[in-house]
């Protein structure tokens, strides 16, 4: 079945086809002004210097791979309340939550995690992780993409190497308000007493929050 | 006495060579980058020699090792010989029309060091051209005119289909555009009344610059150069979106390199002739022959030249034209999309044909009437 096309009748000016050519000309030429003599060059590709490891940086906003933000001491932010992996719409992370031991001063304020995984490859880069973190304890600033990798297991990232990783910045530390326990601080939000404890059951799972 | 005339035809030839095949070679690096440019690209910039890159300069080189270090692949039912003889044929008349092209004023070799008189030629000189002949640009259509066979043995000779498509295209397009080649400059021989290129430069010096005296003309030669040298928008015989690699489809290694660098010599002896019809060759305004002449409303200020220097001026004026014509014709293959066969064939007979008859008419009434 052939298609009848119906085009528009030309003026005497397309026809010559001259002027077209010429305006198109004038369009090339700029760019190529521009780009070969110009100061401000529109060009949108990378000189490949050195490496191939020059990229062109993402954007701030960029969502890439997670880290695990740090206190002053270099212990994790993290006090797995597991809202992250609640909120993961792909269930990459896995937590297991642990109890600081009997004599920190942490002990019965928060938990943290012993163990904290994230399937990479399974991460949707969605972001809603570090929304739903009550703690600035996780971020995906780290400017980096997701790695090339022989093995699937590759990018199962622990806990370790989450905590490595640092920021845009070179940083590793959080930027939650909030002070902690070992914080002298932190006893002032309680009239200068030691923090009540919580009976949370031996488990450590249950009657979470205040 | 022969063996001088034999050693300037040699060291002319050699000069012409080294520059059209020198040449050629930056040009495929001129388009790539250049293309890139009009593309808000980088182009091909990483070939290096330690830290030194050239501005990717050293591509040239790396292609032409690559193209020489390829399987030369023949197809297994190909004609062989014809098949080794095409791109040889397709590159001879490329660079040897260029011979009758003029690149400067006839020298005058006893008087290198002084200056010569304002007018005038030297009538015991070496000419700036490798062959002097008196039928000039008739020479140079019937060698370009050659050019068709290179290609059409080509697609005929590789057993492949899309080749002998390739080659059929080649024929037919060329055949019909060097109609309008030839009709475009029958206005130019009118004006300048000879066929011999240098007298051609000559009184565009005398009189004006070709441009201005014959505008259509340049154009519709122009378009039929552009044709001649088979690239875009006239790159049908190629077609790489249609079929596959045209005639050279088959060709692989320094044969393809050949056709490859043929084109480009084609585009250089295009841009050469182009020069020297239509941009006053070797002239460049307020240069005479001994020395600069500013008008009188620009102060009437003169500089005596030797001889020596005027000729060295001059033969760079005609290879910085040439340069441009060159990037020139990059700018449009970059810029204007390549026809439908219809269209090209409805461009060259219904369009560029009568109006080269309409410009020698035009031309003709004008000139009578001026005289």
């Amino acid at each position: 079945m052939a298609y009848k096309v119906i085009r528009p009748p030309e003026s005497a000016v397309q026809s010559l086809y001259v002027p077209a050519v010429v305006d198109g000309l004038g369009i090339t030429m700029r760019k190529f002004f521009r780009n070969a003599f110009g100061r401000r060059k529109d060009t949108a590709t990378l000189e490949y210097v050195g490496t191939p490891e020059t990229t062109m940086p993402y954007p701030l906003r960029h969502r890439g791979l997670h880290r695990l933000t740090q206190r002053e001491d270099g212990s994790p932010r993290c006090v797995a309340c597991l809202c992250c992996s609640t909120a993961c719409p792909a269930q990459c992370i896995f937590i297991e939550p642990g109890e600081y031991p009997e004599d920190d001063p942490r002990h019965g304020w928060e938990r943290y995690p012993v163990r904290f995984v994230i399937d990479e490859m399974r991460c949707i880069f969605c972001g809603y992780c570090v929304e739903a973190c009550p703690c600035d304890a996780i971020r995906m600033d780290s400017g980096l993409h997701a790695p090339p990798v022989v093995k699937r297991s590759d990018l199962i990232f622990e806990k370790e190497r989450l905590l490595s990783m640092p920021g845009r910045d070179g940083k590793h530390l959080h930027k939650n308000p909030r002070p902690d326990p070992p914080d002298p601080e932190s006893y002032s939000l309680h009239d200068g007493a030691r923090p009540p404890l919580v009976d949370r059951g031996a488990s450590g799972r249950d009657g979470a929050g205040t | 006495m022969t063996a001088a005339i034999l050693l300037e035809a040699a060291l002319k030839t050699g000069a012409v060579l080294a520059f059209l095949l020198g040449l050629a070679g930056p040009l495929t690096w001129a388009e790539r980058r250049q293309s890139a440019m009009i593309q808000d690209r980088l182009g091909p910039v990483m070939a290096n020699v330690g830290p030194l890159r050239f501005w990717g300069l050293l591509h040239v080189m790396a292609d032409a090792l690559k193209m020489l270090w390829k399987e030369d692949f023949v197809p297994p039912k190909a004609d062989k010989l014809l098949h080794a003889l095409a791109p040889m044929i397709a590159m001879f008349p490329a660079l040897v029309t260029f011979a009758v092209v003029p690149f400067g004023d006839t020298v005058c070799s006893g008087q290198l060091w002084e200056v010569v008189p304002k007018s005038g030629t030297c009538a015991e000189g070496i000419e700036m051209q490798i062959a002097p002949l008196n039928v000039g640009i008739l020479w140079l259509f019937a060698i370009a005119g050659t050019g068709v066979v290179g290609a059409a043995l080509a697609g005929y000779s590789s057993n492949n289909k899309y080749s002998l498509l390739g080659g059929l295209r080649a024929a037919s397009q060329m055949v019909s555009y060097e109609v309008t080649m030839g009709l475009a400059i029958v206005g130019c021989l009118m004006v300048y009344g000879t066929v011999e290129l240098p007298e051609m430069v000559r009184w565009q010096d005398a009189h004006v610059w070709g441009i201005v005296a014959q505008p259509l003309a340049f154009i519709l030669f122009f378009t039929a150069a552009v044709a001649e040298t088979k690239r875009v928008p006239f790159d049908l015989p190629e077609g790489e979106s249609e079929i596959v690699g045209g005639y050279f489809t088959e060709y692989s290694g320094m044969k393809f390199g050949m056709f490859f660098t043929g084109e480009f010599i084609e585009v250089i002896v295009a841009s050469a002739v182009l020069t020297t019809l239509f941009w006053g060759g070797w002239n460049l305004p307020f240069l005479c022959r001994d020395g600069v002449h500013l008008p009188e409303w620009a102060g009437g200020w003169h500089l005596a030249l030797e001889h020596f220097w005027v000729t060295l001026i001059q033969i760079g004026a005609f290879i910085g034209k040439t340069v441009a014509m060159c990037w020139f014709q990059l700018m449009v293959r970059w810029t204007v999309p390549r026809f439908r066969y219809d269209q090209l064939m409805r461009l060259g007979w219904r369009y560029l044909l009568p109006v080269s008859l309409l410009n020698i008419v035009i031309t003709g009434i004008v000139m009578l009437a001026w005289t």
